[in-house]
């Protein structure tokens, strides 16, 4: 069978699993809807976790994007990940006992405000969207790369996909539909992984060839020879870093902080069953994570190292089908400067001219064939992009049509409304959700990839002092709160927006604050927020008692023992 | 409310246990892998070196096991803490 035909097998049968799941697990209540009743176990939380944090991006881009990085990709291996570790040691238990449905739910009683709620959900609808418009934008490249079908047709059948299930299933059919998304894509990263670090090191475990010998017979390890390669053909060092230590310290934070503080993360963790199950459950979910993410970057040498030695000084009219294949999509292109007929792929301190642009999301995507892998691997990968970028936009979807439905509608507009009716509302709100996000993805906004900064740094800069200082300070206020929240808003998005949109031409190290690029600057925000609620909140009244009350329920998260049921 | 310093003595326990996890936490990612890591690469491990493998591989393996270690300790503490709630009680 062609590569075309498996594609289309792999695809189509790993759709009608997730319909089938959905149908099988639809929702009923709005308690079901919003947190799936309360009752995944948290190894099934975890799972879904992971694939609902594992994006288009972390599928198909990220290892691209760390081979032409070298070690500084460790900034999203990391940031990535550690942002779990936070999460489980200091958010997810409490908020999981606090109880409720949202973040802006805790942040609104924690805070006893109004304006605080309001400007939660104003950030959540606004992370969520800017998320989302990029996972359907993801699900159509995987559609007219793989299919040839046309862009705009990819991503009307992924709404389809999505409409289905997160519309009728809402958080439960989406959890257990997101749970049959991780088993394909991670069974989709990690054959070609298997296969290409047994084929370069004979090891068949993808983070221990990486270190490994080639099984060239040369006895030469695997980062030596891609140093060696690199900087012969004037490129740095694969294994040195590039960015300067305080950008990669403060991209690593806000990366870290911002996962933590992300709404269709911490939402996650309301649907388990007890506060014990809302910290194994974040274990399970970055055990999950972490199997892709250490398989990243072994990928992402191997590819890198395959690169340079096939397609380097080669004559082009003996380059492999591959080269040929991909060079039609446009994302690799060749401009034979000098007219020799032969490749000269060229880093920046050569005296030679470079000849080849080749786009990051290829060391994926092509990976399969530039092995040799059979055809039903490459169907496999296209399916595995495209369960990785419908998970999360699934999972987004679900937040804003809760963040409408609930925290706007049922808190703030008609405050009597029935569960009924919040349920239809709901439904509405998500759909309307898919089809905005479907027109981004259709027509994306030039800025997609401009504004994923600015999801990490708001998140970092807004909710997660606020949550942390609501659970771990008990002397923080209304006011100090909302003050820290608006000074870490204004000036992470000013910091942005003036690089990114107003003077993109002085966006350059020189000109930085402190050497810190804008993707790192939400820590720095972060770090503001603090500084300017604490001492607000020292000078003003003491939060009333019943909060107090609160805080102390929240830090006990005793499960039996009904004195310390939290009445809601 | 019934038990209030034992839910003291709880938070406290709960404190410790989360400091000394997040030092161990700040040393593996932000110390071996960014801040000393072109010291640690003068060590090589197989083919690795080590501040590279901590920065893209160890930081990972570390994050997983902290957790996993903070599940055990606080659910070893959440069974002392309503062992010692229905002595109380009785």
């Amino acid at each position: 069978m062609s590569v075309q035909a498996w594609t289309f097998v792999m695809v189509g049968l790993s759709f009608t699993l997730y319909i089938g799941v959905a149908i099988w697990s639809r929702a009923s209540s709005t308690g079901e809807f919003y947190i799936a009743g309360r009752g995944v176990p948290s190894v099934v939380n975890g799972m879904a976790t992971a694939a609902d944090w594992m994006s288009a991006a972390s599928f198909i881009s990220m290892a691209g994007l760390i081979s032409f990085m070298g070690r500084d990709g460790s900034v999203y291996l990391m940031g990535w990940t550690g942002g779990y570790v936070l999460l489980a040691l200091l958010l997810a238990p409490y908020l999981r006992k606090f109880g409720k449905y949202t973040v802006p739910d805790f942040v609104g009683d924690r805070y006893y405000s109004r304006t605080a709620r309001i400007v939660a959900v104003i950030c959540a609808i606004f992370v969520s969207f800017t998320y989302v418009a990029g996972q359907m934008r993801g699900v159509g490249i995987v559609f007219s790369r793989f299919l040839n079908v046309d862009i705009t047709l990819g991503v009307l059948i992924g709404m389809g996909i999505v409409f289905f299930y997160a519309v009728l299933g809402g958080m439960k059919g989406i959890t257990y539909t997101q749970v049959a998304q991780y088993c394909v894509l991670i069974f989709a990263y990690l054959v070609p992984a298997i296969f290409i670090s047994l084929l370069m090191t004979g090891n068949i475990i993808p983070q221990l060839g990486f270190g490994g010998v080639l099984a060239d017979g040369s006895g030469e390890f695997l980062l030596d020879k891609l140093n060696g390669l690199s900087q012969e053909l004037g490129f740095d060092a694969y294994t040195d870093g590039r960015k300067a230590t305080i950008d990669v310290f403060f991209i690593t934070a806000a990366l870290m902080v911002g996962t933590a503080g992300l709404p269709h993360v911490i939402v996650r963790f309301y649907t388990v069953p007890k506060v014990s199950a809302a910290r194994s459950s974040a274990g399970w979910a970055l055990l999950f994570i972490a199997i892709l993410y250490t398989t990243a970057p072994a990928v992402a040498a191997f590819a890198r190292t395959n690169l340079l030695n096939t397609v380097s000084d080669t004559k082009y009219t003996e380059v492999p089908d591959w080269f040929k294949n991909w060079e039609a999509t446009g994302l690799i292109k060749f401009d034979d400067k000098n007219g020799n007929g032969s490749i000269q792929y060229r880093g920046a301190h050569s005296e030679i001219e470079n000849e080849l642009t080749i786009d990051r999301d290829i060391m994926v995507l092509a990976n399969p064939e530039i092995a040799k892998l059979p055809n039903w691997v490459v169907g496999l990968v296209a399916a595995g992009g495209l369960a990785a970028a419908l998970s999360t936009a699934a999972g987004l979807l679900l937040v804003i049509s809760t963040s409408i439905a609930h925290d706007l509608l049922k808190r703030e507009l008609v405050q009597g409304i029935s569960e009924k009716s919040e349920l239809i509302a709901a439904r509405i709100a998500a759909s309307v959700a898919v089809c905005i996000a479907g027109y981004f993805g259709i027509n994306p906004p030039g800025f997609v990839g401009q504004v994923v900064a600015f999801a990490f740094g708001l998140a970092a800069a807004s909710f997660f002092p606020a949550i942390i200082m609501g659970i771990f300070w008990k002397r923080m206020n209304n006011i100090g709160a909302i003050s820290g929240m608006i000074v870490g808003i204004t000036f992470t998005a000013g910091y942005i927006i003036f690089f990114k949109f107003i003077r993109p031409d002085l966006n350059a190290p020189a000109h930085w604050l402190f050497g810190i690029s804008p993707e790192g600057i939400g820590t720095l925000g972060m770090v503001l927020n603090f500084l300017v609620s604490i001492p607000i909140s020292l000078a003003t009244p003491v939060p009333p008692p019943e909060v107090q009350e609160l805080v102390d329920n929240i830090r006990i998260p005793q499960d039996e023992g009904s004195s310390h049921e939290l009445s809601v | 409310m019934i038990g209030n310093d034992k839910n003291r003595a709880y938070w406290k326990k709960n404190l410790q246990y989360l400091s000394a996890l997040l030092v161990a936490w700040f040393i593996v990612s932000y110390g071996c892998a960014i801040l000393f890591v072109n010291y640690l690469d003068k060590i090589k491990i197989g083919g690795f070196r080590l501040g590279f493998w901590f920065a893209q591989q160890g930081s990972i393996y570390v994050f997983v096991v902290l957790i996993f270690i903070y599940v055990y300790l606080m659910n070893r503490l959440d069974k002392q803490h309503s062992a010692a709630e229905k002595e109380e009680a009785e």
